[in-house]
C-alpha cells in the first residue's frame, strides 16, 4: 500500500473526525498554539525591528540574529522549556514566540532600513515628524518584507507545533507521534496529510494578506522589477 | 602570525586542514561499538544490539553490550530505535540481533494477541510455541518491569483504592495517561475494559513512564497512569500501584529477544548469565542511578556486571 | 548543569556529533548539485520558474517531521530518509539562490564573454557560475544552518543525531543533556558557517576586504557582506 492508500483509509474512516481527539479538534489546537505564538511574536518583533530600522542603532545585532536563529533546534528548546518549568501555557508559547520573532524582526528591520534616505528626507521637509515618518512612508513602504517576515515566521511556528506532541501537546503532531508509538502508519500518514494541507493553507493565506496589507502601487511595482 | 592575520590564502589552507584533521580524528576515535551511520544492517560477525527508547531498556541493553565485548563479541550499538512495533520486525529480519525484551508484553503485543498465559513459565512456554522461527528467547530473569494502573497516595486514600477493580466506581471521572500505544494493546485501554469493565473519561498520551507522566500524575492532568513498576519514582513520589487479581498485566520478566542465526554459544551463556543475576530489586536500584541520579549508562552497567561477579 | 558529566560521556557527544554533521552537510551539497542545473534552465527558460519556485515554496513549508513521514513508506526507517527529506529543503532555499545569482550577471558581461569566443557551457562554468558564487554561497550557508538543526529531530524516527540527547534528557528529567546537545548543534552550525564563509572568500579573491582570514570573518559576522 502507498502512502496515499495508507492516509485514505485512515482519513474515511468517520471516528477521525469526531471526538477529543477527532481531526477538527486538532486543527484547532494546533491553529491556537501557533496563532497565539505568532501574535505575540508580532507584537514584540514589528515594533522593534521598525525602531532598529529607523533610528539604525542595534544593527549589528540584529543582523547576527539572522544566522543565528536558524540554527537553534527546535525540539530542543521544547524539551528545554518542558524540563526546566514543566508544564503550562508558556512551555510551548515561550519555545513558539522565540522562533518566531527572528524572521519577523529581521524583515521588519530591513524593510524599514532599505527606504530610500531621500524619501525619508522629503517627508522631513514636508514637515512631518519622525513618527508621522514611521507611520506614513516607512512601513507602509516596508509593509510587502513585513508580511514576508511573517509569513515566514508563520511556516516555522506551524512546523514547530507538529514537533509539540513530542512533549504530550495536542495539535496535528499528535497522529505521527502516537501512529509512530503504535506503529500505525495509517494514522501517520493521514496525519501527515492533514499537516500538509493545514501548512500550504497557512502560506496561502498569507499571500492573501499581502494583497490585503501592502499597497497596491507597491504590488505592481515588485511584479515589473521581476 | 595569528590565523586570523595570516593572509587569505593561507589562512583558509590552515583552517579547511584544521577542520579536515578534526574530522578524521573524530571518525577514526569511534568506539567499536559506534554505530556506522551509513549502514543499514548489521556487518558479518559484528551482533547489533537494539533497545526500546527509554531509559530502562537501554541501560539492560548496555547491560548485555559491554558483558559480550567484555567476552570479546564485535558489538554494535543500536539504541533508542522506537517501540516494540518498531523494533520487532527488524529482530525478526536480523537487522538486529539481541534486544531487552519484557516477556508478557511481547507475547500479547506481537506474538500471539489472544493469549491468555499470565505466569512466567506459561508466557515463555506460549512464546516458544508461536514466535516466527527466525527468533528465540533465552532465559528469563527474575526482575519484572510491569505496566500498572498506579495513582497518587491522596487518589488512592480518598477513593479507598487498593486494586484496579475498585476504579469501577469512578471510572467515568477519571482521566487515564499512559504511552501513546496504550489505546490500542490488548492489556492497555482494551485489556481493563474487557477484565475489569473499565472505561475512563479520557485518554492522555504522555510518555514511556516518564517525567511528563509522572508531573501529570503529580498535577492531577490525569487521575491514573500506566507507571512502569521499576520506575524509581513510585517510591520517591509515595505513590501507589494498584494490584491486579485479574492479570490483565501478565508476567513482565526481563527476557532476552535474539536472531537464531547471529546466536553464539558464548553469546548465549552470557545472557543467561545476566539474567541469573537480575532481580526485581537490582533493576529498580540499577534504574535509579540512571534515572534520578543521572549516571552514565556505560558506568552503571560496567559497576552492576562487576558487583555481580559476571565481570572483573 | 552538571559539567563534569561533558568529559564522562565525550566519545557519546562526538559521536552523535559527527553523526549529526553528516545528516546536515550531505543533503546541502546533494541539493547543490541539484539546483545548479535546475538554476541553469530557469533561467535559460524563463516561463519554468515561477511554477517550479511555486512547488519548492510550498515543499519547505511542510514540517519535517511529516516529510520524514510521508518518505518512511519508500524508503524505510533509516538514513536515507532524513537525506532525502533533508536534500528536498536544501533545494528549496538553493534553487531562488542559484536563479538570483545567475541572472545577477549583467549582460554586457556576458556579451563580452561571447565575443571573446566563449561557447554557452564554457561561459556558464568560467564566467556567469564564478559571478553568482557569493549568492550561492549565502544560500548555501542558510541551507546548512538548518539542514542540522533539522537533523535533530530526526531522532524522533529513531535516526541517530544529536536530538538522542533532547530525547534522553527529557526521560530522565537531566537538563545537562539538553544544554550540551542544543550548544553542540548550534557550535556545529556555527563552524559550518564559518568553513562556507571561508570556502567562499576563496572561490572569490576578487572581491574587497578578504585580504586576511580574519577580515574574511569579520565582514561576514559584520553582516555587510550577505
Amino acid at each position: 500500500m502507498s502512502f496515499l492508500n495508507f492516509a485514505w483509509s485512515w482519513l474515511k474512516s468517520a471516528q477521525q473526525w469526531h471526538g477529543q481527539s477527532g481531526i477538527p479538534i486538532r486543527i484547532l489546537e494546533h491553529l491556537y498554539y501557533s496563532g497565539l505564538s505568532l501574535l505575540v511574536a508580532a507584537l514584540i518583533a514589528i515594533p522593534l525591528g521598525v525602531l532598529v530600522g529607523h533610528t539604525g542603532r542595534g544593527r549589528f545585532v540584529l543582523v547576527n540574529l539572522a544566522n543565528v536563529w536558524r540554527a537553534i533546534p527546535t525540539l530542543g528548546l521544547l524539551i528545554l522549556l518542558v524540563v526546566l518549568i514543566g508544564f503550562s501555557t508558556l512551555t510551548w508559547l515561550i519555545p513558539l514566540v522565540v522562533l518566531a520573532i527572528p524572521p519577523i524582526l529581521v524583515n521588519a528591520y530591513e524593510g524599514v532600513a532599505g527606504v530610500d534616505p531621500d524619501l525619508k528626507d522629503a517627508a522631513l521637509g514636508m514637515g512631518m515628524t519622525q513618527w508621522q515618518v514611521v507611520r506614513k512612508v516607512e512601513v507602509p513602504l516596508a509593509s510587502p518584507l513585513i508580511v514576508l517576515g511573517l509569513r515566514t515566521a508563520a511556516l516555522f511556528v506551524v512546523a514547530t507545533a507538529t514537533i509539540a506532541a513530542v512533549i504530550s501537546l495536542g495539535g496535528l503532531g499528535r497522529y505521527i507521534i502516537d501512529g509512530l508509538a503504535a506503529n500505525n502508519y495509517a494514522e501517520v500518514a493521514g496525519g501527515a496529510t492533514v499537516i500538509v494541507v493545514l501548512a500550504l493553507a497557512v502560506q496561502v493565506l498569507f499571500i492573501g494578506l499581502r494583497r490585503l496589507i501592502v499597497p497596491a502601487g507597491l504590488r505592481a511595482q515588485a511584479k515589473a522589477s521581476r | 602570525m595569528s590565523p586570523t592575520r595570516l593572509p587569505l590564502r593561507q589562512g583558509a589552507i590552515l583552517a579547511l586542514a584544521a577542520s579536515a584533521a578534526v574530522t578524521l580524528a573524530a571518525c577514526g576515535s569511534s568506539s567499536p561499538s559506534n554505530s556506522n551511520p551509513l549502514s543499514g544492517g548489521s556487518s558479518k560477525g559484528t551482533v547489533v544490539i537494539g533497545s526500546a527508547n527509554f531509559p530502562e531498556n537501554q541501560l539492560l541493553a548496555q547491560i548485555y553490550s559491554t558483558a559480550l565485548q567484555a567476552k570479546g563479541v564485535k558489538v554494535t550499538d543500536k539504541f533508542n530505535i522506537g517501540a516494540r512495533e518498531v523494533y520487532y520486525p527488524q529482530v525478526e529480519k536480523g537487522t538486529i540481533s539481541i534486544i531487552p525484551e519484557y516477556n508478557g508484553t511481547l507475547l500479547t503485543v506481537e506474538v500471539d494477541k489472544t493469549s491468555t498465559a499470565k505466569t512466567t513459565d506459561d508466557v515463555n512456554a506460549a512464546l516458544k510455541a508461536n514466535l516466527p522461527s527466525s527468533m528465540e528467547i533465552l532465559n528469563s530473569a527474575a526482575a519484572q518491569d510491569s505496566d500498572s494502573v498506579t495513582v497518587t497516595q491522596a487518589f488512592a486514600k480518598a477513593h479507598n483504592l487498593t486494586s484496579i477493580a475498585d476504579l469501577k466506581a469512578i471510572d467515568s471521572k477519571v482521566i487515564f495517561g499512559g504511552p501513546p500505544e496504550f489505546p490500542t494493546r490488548s492489556d492497555g485501554l482494551k485489556g481493563l475494559k474487557q477484565n475489569y469493565g473499565l472505561t475512563f473519561k479520557k485518554f492522555e498520551p504522555l510518555d514511556e513512564s516518564g517525567p511528563i507522566t509522572l508531573a501529570a500524575l503529580k498535577d492531577g492532568k490525569v487521575q491514573a497512569a500506566d507507571v512502569f513498576t521499576t520506575t524509581p519514582q513510585i517510591i520517591t513520589d509515595k505513590l501507589v500501584s494498584l494490584t491486579d487479581p485479574k492479570f490483565n498485566f501478565a508476567a513482565q520478566n526481563v527476557t532476552p529477544l535474539v536472531y537464531k542465526k547471529a546466536m553464539t554459544p558464548t553469546i548465549i551463556s552470557t545472557l543467561n548469565a545476566i539474567s541469573a543475576k537480575l532481580t526485581t530489586q537490582e533493576l529498580l536500584a540499577i534504574d535509579t542511578k540512571v534515572i534520578v541520579d543521572h549516571e552514565n549508562y556505560q558506568t552503571v552497567a560496567t559497576d552492576w556486571l562487576k558487583s555481580v561477579g559476571l565481570m572483573s | 548543569m552538571v559539567w563534569s558529566w561533558i568529559p564522562q560521556n565525550w566519545g557519546l557527544i562526538w559521536q552523535y556529533t559527527s553523526d549529526n554533521a553528516l545528516l546536515g552537510l550531505v543533503p546541502p551539497l546533494i541539493g547543490l548539485a541539484i539546483s545548479i542545473p535546475l538554476g541553469v534552465v530557469s533561467v535559460r527558460w524563463g516561463w519554468v520558474y515561477p511554477p517550479l519556485l511555486s512547488l519548492t515554496s510550498a515543499v519547505y513549508a511542510i514540517p519535517s517531521l511529516a516529510v520524514f513521514v510521508v518518505l518512511i513508506d519508500y524508503t524505510g526507517l533509516g538514513n536515507l530518509t532524513v537525506i532525502i527529506a533533508l536534500t528536498l529543503f536544501s533545494l528549496c532555499v538553493l534553487l531562488p539562490n542559484v536563479v538570483d545569482g545567475l541572472r545577477g550577471v549583467s549582460q554586457p558581461v556576458r556579451q563580452a564573454a561571447t565575443a571573446m569566443g566563449y561557447g554557452e557551457i564554457r561561459r556558464l562554468v568560467q564566467v556567469e557560475l564564478p559571478i553568482a558564487t557569493p549568492v550561492v554561497i549565502a544560500g548555501l550557508r542558510i541551507a546548512v544552518v538548518s539542514s542540522i538543526s533539522l537533523a535533530s529531530v530526526a531522532q524522533l524516527i529513531g535516526v541517530g543525531s544529536l536530538g538522542y540527547f533532547f530525547i534522553d534528557g527529557l526521560q530522565r528529567d537531566f537538563p545537562t543533556e539538553i544544554y550540551v546537545g542544543a550548544f553542540a548543534v548550534l557550535a556545529l552550525a556555527f563552524v559550518s558557517d564559518m568553513l562556507l564563509v571561508t570556502i567562499g572568500a576563496l572561490l572569490t579573491p576578487w572581491r574587497r576586504g578578504q585580504r586576511t582570514l580574519g577580515g574574511v570573518w569579520a565582514i561576514s559576522l559584520a553582516g555587510t557582506g550577505r
